[in-house]
């Protein structure tokens, strides 16, 4: 479980984070929405130890992220950050590899490459497996980084709106391949995503934030309404459910 | 990550150690008093030349090159910019302005504390370029080694002003401009610290490959992102202050080998760290044996061969670059 009790954060003198607690179970896959500028990507490179805690504390399955060693938690926790800048010139496969890194200290066993060629292969990276990062587009960048951080092979996966860059096709298979490993295997994702229908049609939960606090927090229905999203967002948007899932007309 | 290293044919490998043997060969054989290779091994003279002079001169020109161009690579990790090395962004500089301040206060301090001195005024001064290097804008990667420049050359001008206020200008030049010819035995052994340097950089290279890709993505994989940015500033500092103290500074060798290895191969430290350093290696001994033969029986400083060679290589860089965008 991760557990964020009463955490606030502050860049110089502006509030980013007023008084944030949210408990996430472990298992499943927690969307978090919002506007830019919502505190959304500060919360998570919070519980990703990226940034110092000023207040509060945040614990993930009882390891308190201030003063677990990295190692420990690498091993627990991966993530991947928006718009990540690879200036090295790395080969897709090396890149994907180094993923492992926490577990054997850059020392590959069969088992981690089996790990790894499952990645590359889950991200359609194989026929690329051989050229170097520089040489990708944005979305075939964007997937080797999300097989790096799947190669990790943590029980928890924190991902900073991973989709973008990524053409409908493969949003799509990143979104399915999450959910599947949070149903199969048992992994907890939290996920910042911009499109809400995505949230609506993969997640179990979704928290919405706005100004640096929770506004919102529930299943996929409680969330997509007409009222709640005009409060989040600032704006009324139409919700029509079709199958069962609630998708917002927000072009509109 | 050996399975992940798509390695160059063995023969790469082969032909490279080979002209590695043949440079450290020649760089033997070649200098002002003759060395007969035919009766080398029967003639104590000749023993005694190869012994005190020729071997100590190679060794440490192997030993400077391969030491700085692994100070380059990790120069250019840890501030994430390719046109770094430690000649052109203070690291040099600071080193011979502690190596000059040490000799001013303590004349009489041994050789080894002298380097200590610079190498821990070299430490501050990268210190300060990287902190400095980090707040630059990553969208503009020629502000790095612009500023490192400026940098430098302010510590440089401080070196000199106080070099010149206390007559020791001539000195100076000794540890700005390196040359190998004053090299003997005895007087070179503490070059022996760089392959020690060399051998920290090898057992930490997966980290350095890692630390390249950025501080966020460190710490997810796990690293002590300020731990290793200290060992790899002692690793420059200390490089870098051996090579001034003893032969006097290199340049462009820490620039041109880690970029000609990074384009050919990439950037997994654990696969190049071997290529950097004997390409650091075999460029420092070529260019030694080149100053040896341009004016001979007269000498060129390593360092004043380098300059033109390795600001070649740079310009050739540059442009490469540009060109691809």
């Amino acid at each position: 479980m991760i557990r964020i009790e009463n955490v606030s954060f502050k860049h110089r003198a502006t509030p980013i984070l007023t008084d944030i607690s949210l408990d996430i179970p472990k298992g499943g896959v927690v969307a978090l929405i919002g506007p830019n500028g919502a505190g959304k990507s500060t919360l998570l490179s919070l519980v990703a130890r990226l940034q110092p805690l000023q207040t509060g504390s945040i614990s993930v399955d009882g390891l308190p992220v201030d003063t677990t060693p990295g190692r420990d938690l690498a091993k627990v926790l991966a993530i991947l950050r928006q718009d990540t800048t690879i200036a090295s010139r790395l080969r897709v496969r090396e890149l994907v590899g180094f993923g492992r890194f926490p577990h054997g200290r850059g020392r590959l066993t069969d088992d981690d490459n089996a790990i790894v060629d499952g990645a590359i292969a889950q991200f359609d990276l194989a026929d690329l497996s051989d050229r170097f990062i520089e040489t990708l587009s944005g979305g075939q960048r964007q997937r080797a980084l999300v097989a790096m951080a799947f190669a990790q092979g943590t029980d928890y996966l924190l991902l900073d709106e991973p989709l973008n860059n990524l053409d409908m096709y493969y949003a799509r298979a990143l979104m399915r391949s999450l959910r599947s490993v949070a149903d199969v295997n048992g992994k907890t994702v939290v996920i910042v995503l911009h499109d809400i229908n995505q949230a609506s049609a993969h997640a179990d939960r979704i928290v919405a934030m706005k100004g640096g606090r929770i506004v919102a927090d529930g299943t996929p229905a409680e969330i997509l309404t007409s009222d709640v999203l005009d409060a989040v967002f600032g704006f009324r948007m139409r919700v029509e459910t079709i199958d069962g899932t609630p998708f917002a007309l927000h072009q509109f | 990550m050996t399975a992940a290293v798509s390695k160059p044919s063995p023969w790469t490998g082969l032909i490279a150690g080979l002209g590695l043997a043949v440079l450290f060969v020649l760089s033997l054989a070649v200098g002002v008093s003759p060395l007969p290779v035919n009766r080398m091994l029967s003639d104590p003279e000749a023993m005694q030349l190869l012994a005190v002079s020729r071997l100590p001169r190679t060794l440490a020109a192997v030993l400077c090159g391969a030491g700085l161009a692994i100070a380059g690579l990790i120069m250019q990790t840890l501030s994430r910019n390719r046109f770094v090395e430690p000649a052109t962004a203070g690291t040099a500089q600071s080193a011979e302005l502690g190596i000059l301040l040490v000799t001013l206060l303590f004349p009489a301090a041994a050789l080894w504390v002298k380097t200590l001195f610079a190498g821990s005024v070299a430490l501050v001064g990268t210190s300060i370029f990287l902190a400095t290097a980090h707040r630059l804008p990553p969208q503009q990667p020629f502000l790095v080694p612009l500023f490192g420049i400026v940098y430098g050359g302010v510590i440089g001008a401080v070196a000199t002003f106080a070099a010149w206020q206390a007559d020791l200008l001539q000195f100076l030049s000794v540890w700005t401009n390196g040359e190998f010819s004053g090299v003997l035995r005895g007087r070179y052994e503490l070059l022996w610290i760089a392959a020690l340097m060399v051998a920290v950089a090898w057992i930490v290279a997966d980290r350095l490959t890692i630390m390249a890709l950025g501080r966020e993505t460190s710490i997810g994989l796990g690293i002590d992102y300020a731990r290793m940015m200290q060992i790899g500033l002692v690793i420059v500092s200390v490089i870098t202050a051996l090579a001034v103290v003893v032969v006097g500074m290199i340049p462009f060798v820490g620039l041109a080998v880690p970029n000609i290895v990074s384009r050919l191969m990439g950037d997994n430290v654990r696969g190049t760290l071997g290529w950097v350093a004997a390409g650091g290696a075999g460029l420092v001994l070529a260019c030694d044996i080149a100053g040896r033969l341009i004016r001979y029986p007269y000498e060129i400083p390593v360092g004043t061969v380098m300059g033109v060679v390795g600001g070649v290589v740079f310009l050739w860089l540059l442009f490469r670059r540009g060109g691809h965008g």
